[in-house]
């Protein structure tokens, strides 16, 4: 491998790799979703210093020009991440989703209970909700009716 | 705080049916000073019901969140309520909830802010674990001894009892997958006390670890993982101030 593009790739994968120890240090990226981001860095820095088992590599799968093998095995992670990923966004909407169904149904139960116990605290709420949506609808009249708005 | 002494104890639980309502039962029996909190984190066999039934305070979380985030909720309800101090056992009856005194006793006694059971400090019982489970608690026992420096000899145990000052730490910050051992790192980085007494453990009652032994190799990575990144956290995430309790 030519020593300047060997020399691009290493410094390219060795940045990545410090980045990711960085945030996960900073705790802005969890371990988990991090592993396998190491685990890409760290494979493709071996692959770009070892230009032996890259030439080998790339012998097997049939590229002639071993950097190529780099690009294309770098890709083969990349495309890995972004299956993680979507595996991972899968799960947290699918989480949220319930969040917001428990959420509703807790504020109804709640709701319920300060109706049934007849807390005068819950009904000075629900009227100042009752006020606030009035305004708000109100002004909503008034910016889509700047006419009648303007007559009031 | 007052001087009212309000104890609290968490018990983490993933589909625990078999054995949760016996370890409620156990600590409304032996640790009466403690009310009983079960963390259901999002089982699907009812463990929550049975916990409730035997007499604890349920949280039920709506979905599967780990064991990490299922603790911190104990010690977010905890500092929510004003509890002075947290135990944390095990849902799954491999805690014996008559050592729970013992833990009390030494947080007294000693004026540290963690009490840890540990299962390997006792030399006339063997803790029946397979061999692949106690190499990779030594390698972390051992890791994890140096950066502290002082023995953990059981760095992987959930049976602990925590004051105030470690309660405020870990219901801001506690670490998501496999906290136990993560979790001594932070007591080190923000210097709080931890001190090891040696307890009976058994084997599980019932249902399956939280650690599988498909997933250890990932715990293990994890862990190592979280062990080294944390060296590099010098500031603490959070200014305890001192004395907090």
């Amino acid at each position: 491998m030519q020593a300047r593009i060997q020399l691009v790739a290493i410094v390219g994968v060795a940045t990545l790799l410090l980045t990711v120890l960085e945030m996960v240090r900073r705790r802005q990226l969890m371990e988990r979703y991090a592993l396998l981001w190491l685990l890409s860095a760290a494979v493709l820095l071996v692959l770009a210093i070892w230009s032996g088992a890259l030439a080998r590599i790339s012998h097997a799968i049939g590229v002639i020009y071993p950097p190529n093998a780099l690009f294309f095995i770098g890709m083969g992670f990349i495309l890995l991440l972004l299956l993680h990923f979507s595996s991972a966004v899968s799960r947290l909407s699918d989480q949220s989703e319930t969040l917001a169904q428990r959420q509703a149904l807790l504020e109804e139960r709640l709701r319920r209970q300060e109706h049934l116990s007849g807390d005068p605290q819950a009904e000075v709420a629900e009227e100042r909700r009752d006020v606030t949506a009035v305004r708000e609808s109100t002004r909503d009249r008034a910016r889509s009716d700047p006419v009648g708005g303007a007559r009031s | 705080m007052s001087t009212k002494r309000l104890y609290l104890a968490v018990v983490p639980a993933y589909n625990e049916s078999a054995t949760i309502a016996t370890v409620v039962e156990a600590l409304r029996r032996h640790a009466t000073e403690f009310d009983t909190l079960v963390i259901d984190d999002g089982s699907t066999d009812g463990t929550d019901a049975l916990a409730f039934g035997a007499g604890a305070t349920v949280l039920k979380l709506p979905f599967n969140v780990g064991i990490g985030g299922a603790v911190q909720t104990g010690f977010v309800y905890a500092l929510e309520h004003g509890y002075d101090f947290v135990a944390q056992v095990d849902g799954d009856g491999q805690h014996d909830s008559v050592e729970l005194k013992r833990l009390t006793r030494t947080m007294e006694e000693q004026a540290v802010d963690v009490v840890c059971g540990s299962r390997f400090l006792t030399l006339d019982q063997r803790y029946p674990a397979p061999i692949s489970r106690r190499t990779g608690i030594h390698i972390f026992s051992f890791l994890l001894s140096r950066i502290v420096g002082m023995r953990v000899s059981d760095p992987t145990s959930g049976f602990r009892l925590y004051n105030h000052r470690a309660i405020e730490l870990f219901a801001h910050s506690y670490p998501h997958d496999y906290p136990e051992v993560e979790a001594v790192l932070m007591l080190h980085r923000h210097r709080l006390r931890m001190q090891e007494i040696p307890v009976r453990m058994y084997s599980r009652g019932g249902g399956s670890s939280s650690i599988s032994t498909g997933k250890s190799a990932y715990y293990m990575i994890k862990v190592l993982l979280a062990l080294f990144v944390g060296l590099g956290r010098r500031r603490p995430v959070v200014d305890l101030g001192d004395g907090g309790a």
